[in-house]
């Protein structure tokens, strides 16, 4: 076998629990988003545009749907003769078996695997971010500054750095601080969770963990940490395009609307970066002679005879005669009978909402989960 | 249930499509906004489990061959079977038999594949059909030819076939004066492959380019020939009016949902474009929008494939623009037929007719 330059990680076992019953059934990864894709489609056609075909994901919690949904990885081009996508759940060993307790422990229990590969550099990413980015510049970056470690960071406004792990730099963007979630920020430049390593490196910093007992064995917690204090070369690589932590439901919901600008920051329709997806296959989307369409975004196989305006809807929606439908999140295969109204909400797969039912609203975003029915006197779920 | 092969012979007439089959055979024309003419005999195919597809290929052939490349989207990519691409052979000091040569060049291959059975088809036929039943039929009956067909209609051209109360082809019918219960031949047709052997051996040793009016219509004595009588809808792509006005027929969503999902869905290649993207301006009334375009202007009773762009203030009405057009601003269309990466300028209006759409060549720019 040939040697990897590189190799990804995805890490995408995380349940996102700030998304509430989004993620019920399916971790977040696997979240539908942006009228076709899932949360994952991000980073794996970020690895695959970047020519890096060697991917291994890292699954955890409730994996059955990402793991039949990635399958071999052909819709990203992935399914390679030498590499390609391996899918990596917790296993069992000689002295038994455990979860993985943290990011780093997670590519700790995989260290037989990625030395299989025999990489010089692996990137690190997480499985649940919206962004394109091009990890090749990112290691150009890594290279030219003899890093030990380079961390990805973006701009986030001063009001969100509580939300993110916050990264002090000094003036050759050297990371002097590593500041977890902090409630007064002194910067922010807020870590993408994307991170490259030379891997032996890497490996050494991973096994003096493990054997640390008061560690949580993560790498914004502890690995990253560690090596700074330690004064190590750690660098800052400033991202400046979109990108999107959808942690919340409605910065879910926000992340979507962002899509129906005028000229979105982020651009789907750029050929020479697709964001390539498991396709379903279906006829284009039929608008009726009385529908109103209006900056949204139809996938196939849709049927709109009613008013749609401001909503992300995605594959076999029909939405009916005399509905209407704002700001809004129409999962696949949602129908929406003629004459019910939806504002501000997130319909999940499948779900029914029927004639003359009203759903949302002002204020925060209405959710309703996978298979719902909802009739104009309340809601059934089944 | 024995096995059943398909052939699709794309020695089809393209006399009547004009420019549109000028770099393309018949069968990857584009139709109804993300796929070509060869997608929705495959998808019959496939849908009725025919795990092994040879398609007969004559000339302008790069276009179908990337569409189809390993057969993947139609599951047919596979170690044993699938997929293949059967060119004529090219030779120069060789008088070639048309359709009839290529099959013999291809004999070969046809008797190798494990199926007893072939089912021949063309591509220029657009339904959704089940070809599992009419196997079944065929089986059932005892027919040595079983050919598929439907009702009579004013539209069909060629052949009529005259059926008896039991289903069997009497004669065909040529007199101009139809009776209801006749019915017109969809280019499908199920034989043993031995039989089509037979016909193939005898048309070419008679010099015949036909093999279905030369080796079944023209043996109706002797052979049983029976009909299959699909019922639904059939849309026959034979000239520029056709392909234009069955295209507009997609925008009954009765027809759209009997095409699209009767008895299984149509694949096509897939070309991973992001959901379709309207914008504040625009104004979509009954049409076909395909993944990838953008809308700013005005589209009415229109079919728009993939990556199509309508600019501000640009009027589309009951047209169909193929995949990467661009309609730029105050530009006018009415009853236009756009081919793959053509422009209408600003400002440019453009008018046809129903059975004369105005053409927009592949690639023009207007």
């Amino acid at each position: 076998m040939r040697r990897k330059k590189v190799i990804a990680m995805i890490l995408a076992g995380g349940q996102g629990t700030r998304l509430g019953r989004l993620t019920q059934n399916i971790a977040k990864p696997a979240v539908p988003f942006g009228g076709k894709y899932r949360i994952i489609d991000f980073t794996l056609s970020n690895c695959s545009n970047s020519g890096i075909d060697t991917v291994g994901i890292l699954t955890q919690y409730k994996p059955f749907f990402l793991h039949s949904y990635v399958g071999i990885g052909s819709p990203w081009d992935l399914d390679r003769k030498d590499g390609g996508v391996f899918i990596l759940p917790p296993y069992t060993h000689d002295a038994g078996g455990e979860w993985y307790k943290g990011t780093a422990d997670a590519i700790f229990q995989n260290i037989e695997f990625i030395d299989g590969q025999d990489p010089v550099w692996i990137v690190i990413l997480s499985g649940d971010h919206i962004y394109k980015m091009n990890y090749n510049r990112m290691l150009e970056y890594h290279e030219a500054k003899a890093a030990d470690a380079t961390l990805a960071v973006i701009e986030v406004p001063w009001e969100d750095t509580r939300r993110f792990g916050i990264m002090n730099t000094d003036a050759s963007d050297r990371i002097i601080e590593f500041d977890e979630k902090p409630a007064k920020a002194k910067n922010n430049l807020a870590s993408m969770g994307v991170y490259v390593f030379r891997w032996q490196y890497l490996k050494h910093y991973l096994i003096q963990d493990a054997k640390k007992h008061d560690s949580t064995h993560d790498f914004g917690r502890n690995i990253l940490p560690d090596m700074i204090d330690n004064g190590k070369s750690v660098y800052a690589y400033r991202f400046k395009e979109y990108w999107r932590d959808v942690g919340t439901i409605q910065s879910f919901w926000e992340a979507n609307m962002d899509l129906l600008t005028d000229r979105p920051e982020l651009d789907l329709h750029d050929p020479s970066w697709r964001i390539y997806s498991v396709n379903p296959v279906r006829p284009p989307h039929y608008a009726g002679e009385n529908s109103h369409i209006s900056q949204s975004i139809i996938s196939e196989g849709c049927q709109i005879f009613g008013q749609v305006t401001r909503c992300v809807v995605f594959p076999n929606v029909i939405v009916g005669e005399g509905a209407q439908v704002s700001d809004s999140i129409l999962m696949p295969g949602v129908t929406v009978a003629p004459q019910a109204r939806i504002q501000r909400a997130i319909v999940g797969p499948d779900s029914v909402v029927q004639q003359n039912a009203k759903i949302g609203g002002q204020g925060s975003i209405t959710l309703i989960v996978d298979g719902t029915k909802i009739h104009s006197k309340g809601v059934t779920v089944g | 249930m024995k096995g059943l092969m398909g052939l699709i012979n794309l020695y089809e007439d393209e006399s009547a499509m004009g420019p549109l089959t000028g770099h393309r055979p018949l069968a990857a024309l584009p139709y109804a906004g993300r796929y070509r003419l060869i997608d929705f005999t495959l998808s019959n195919l496939v849908n009725a489990n025919v795990r092994t597809v040879g398609v007969l290929v004559r000339d302008k052939y790069r276009s179908l061959i990337d569409h189809l490349r390993s057969g993947k989207e139609w599951d047919l990519a596979r170690k044993r079977d699938g997929l293949y691409i059967l060119p004529p052979a090219h030779s120069s000091h060789e008088v070639l038999q048309g359709e009839v040569g290529n099959f013999m060049f291809n004999l070969d291959y046809i008797r190798a594949s494990s199926e007893d059975y072939v089912i021949i088809c063309g591509s220029r036929i657009i339904c959704n059909l089940s070809i599992d039943q009419a196997f079944h039929y065929h089986l059932s009956v005892g027919a040595d030819v079983t050919i598929i067909g439907s009702d009579w209609s004013d539209a069909a051209r060629g052949l009529c076939l005259a059926v008896d109360d039991n289903g069997r082809v009497t004669s065909v019918n040529d007199s101009g004066e139809y009776l209801p219960s006749d019915l017109q031949p969809l280019g499908f047709y199920i034989l043993s492959k031995s039989l089509m052997s037979e016909l193939v051996q005898q048309c070419s040793s008679e010099f015949c380019s036909d093999i279905f009016v030369s080796g079944v219509i023209k043996n109706l004595l002797k052979l049983k020939v029976f009909v299959f009588r699909h019922i639904g809808y059939v849309a026959h792509i034979d000239s520029i009016s056709s392909y234009y006005q069955h295209q507009m027929e997609l925008l009954n969503p009765l027809v759209w949902q009997e095409l699209f999902f009767r008895y299984g869905i149509i694949y096509t290649k897939v070309k991973d474009e992001a959901p379709a993207k309207y914008k504040e301006h625009a104004k979509v009334k009954n049409s076909l929008i395909a993944n990838g375009c953008i809308v700013e202007g005005i589209v009415e009773n229109s079919i728009l494939s993939r990556s199509v762009i309508v600019e501000k203030g640009a009027v589309v009405r009951n047209s169909i623009l193929a995949q990467n057009v661009r309609i730029r601003s105050e530009a006018r269309l009415d009853q236009v037929l756009c081919d793959k990466d053509s422009v209408v300028s600003a400002g440019r209006c453009l008018n046809g007719s129903a059975n004369c759409p105005f053409i927009v060549r592949k690639g023009a720019v207007l």
